[in-house]
């Protein structure tokens, strides 16, 4: 058993790069899915009711689709309409595209919860457009819904390792690379498991010190 | 894509439905145990439970399935890709119910079991008919939202061989060379059965939401 934990460190360079492989598509999928989710909720709350009724059902159906397939049709389902993408470009537009229904979802709900006093004593103090959504709106919001957005960014980190299926050299990847080569399935996955929960912890301690902060200012 | 071959997704359907049904009705008792044990702090096997529940809660179910079908046999304990499947979802599922029940007990009033004790209840009969009917019902909207996870994520068996929805789709999309038709009719069978769940979720939240504002 010692033995196999050896090799694996003998091995650590790949599983590295497979961890930091993971962060970028983890950090670059949250941040991509926020905006995107930020622009989408827009049109959630706003009163034109057709566009909204199709937009809420697209969330709708991404929400009730696992992701695992949602990758196997960008990857290899989409080719045959003649959108070919590289597995980078594949495993990105999938977490990418899904994660951002949710965030649109996170956001409109936390839009929708906003106690509406506030928003009004800020357009009676000459407040308006994107000085209003910057000053008034988006401080509570961000704050309100900083938990919830640490979870789903968590689930981002999770679902990222579905990418292993489109031969993403993410963190499972590596760990299944080394396993397949040397034979140590339980060392391998057994690390690549505490790397997650070490990605998962960080992700915890900034909305948690977010939450501080936000409380401080109170 | 032929007749035969929508049937063949719509069989991969019923391992989907079984596998699930089976990682509930295990993930929900032991999650409910786990949240019990850790309720009834207990010195050593709390913390045991916290840590595994952390763990298990941030790890993909990939990893988690991929440990179990490889590195169970190398340690000498067969399994196959069907108990593999189980044995990982229920491993995935009854950390996030033990953590759903958890609070549940957590927000639950000290004063009721103060009050049972006082007219004599034991412990056991206090969990059944006191503690357990009303942390149901309040951690039951957070607890169909676990099935319908859980649901979402039994793709992932397919990568040890398991014959679900989403392999019985890849091979026929391996077969016709056309992959896009047979996951548009998976997607077809995905949706309804998780979209299901979540109205069922939606609509036991506005129940509770109504029956709280009219008490």
């Amino acid at each position: 058993m010692i033995h196999s934990f050896g090799i694996v460190w003998l091995h650590r360079d790949l599983l590295l790069s497979g961890l930091a492989n993971t962060i970028v598509l983890s950090v670059l999928a949250a941040l991509s899915a926020l905006i995107f989710g930020a622009l989408i909720s827009t049109v959630l709350v706003r009163r034109a009711r057709t566009t909204a009724h199709i937009v809420r059902f697209l969330i709708d159906v991404a929400r009730c689709t696992p992701f695992l397939l949602f990758a196997y049709i960008i990857y290899y389902g989409l080719p045959s309409l003649g959108l070919r993408f590289d597995n980078w470009g594949a495993g990105l537009l999938a977490l990418i595209a899904y994660h951002s229904a949710y965030m649109a979802e996170i956001l409109g709900s936390a839009w929708r919860s906003l106690p509406q006093d506030p928003i009004e004593a800020g357009h009676a103090f000459g407040y308006s457009g994107l000085r209003l959504f910057r000053r008034i709106v988006l401080p509570p919001l961000a704050l309100n819904a900083a938990p919830v957005i640490g979870n789903q960014i968590i689930q981002i980190v999770k679902d990222s390792a579905f990418l292993t299926i489109i031969a993403l050299p993410e963190l499972t990847h590596a760990a299944s690379a080394i396993q397949s080569q040397y034979f140590v399935p339980f060392a391998a996955f057994i690390i690549a498991m505490l790397l997650y929960w070490a990605l998962c912890l960080v992700v915890e301690a900034c909305v948690s010190t977010l939450g501080r902060m936000a409380d401080a200012r109170r | 894509m032929s007749y035969s071959d929508v049937l063949s997704i719509f069989s991969g359907a019923l391992t989907t439905l079984l596998l699930s049904v089976a990682g509930i009705a295990l993930g929900l008792p032991i999650g409910l145990g786990m949240a019990l044990l850790r309720w009834g702090r207990l010195p050593a096997v709390g913390p045991f439970i916290a840590v595994y529940v952390s763990l298990l809660r941030a790890s993909p179910l990939v990893t988690l399935l991929l440990l179990l079908f490889y590195g169970l046999p190398d340690m000498g304990i067969e399994i196959g890709p069907i108990a593999a499947g189980v044995l990982a979802l229920t491993m995935n599922t009854s950390a996030f119910y033990c953590e759903i029940w958890r609070s549940a007990l957590l927000a639950f009033p000290r004063e009721q079991l103060e009050a049972a004790r006082a007219v004599g209840m034991r412990r056991g009969m206090c969990l059944r008919r006191i503690v357990l009917p009303q942390i149901a019902r309040t951690s039951l909207p957070a607890l169909v939202n676990e099935m319908s996870q859980l649901i979402k994520v039994t793709p992932v068996l397919a990568i040890v061989g398991v014959v679900d929805i989403t392999r019985a789709a890849v091979r026929v999309g391996a077969d016709t060379y056309d992959p896009l038709p047979p996951f548009c009719v998976a997607l077809a069978i995905y949706v309804p059965i998780i979209f299901a769940l979540v109205s069922v979720q939606r609509w036991v939240e506005r129940r509770k939401a109504r029956l709280e504002t009219s008490e």
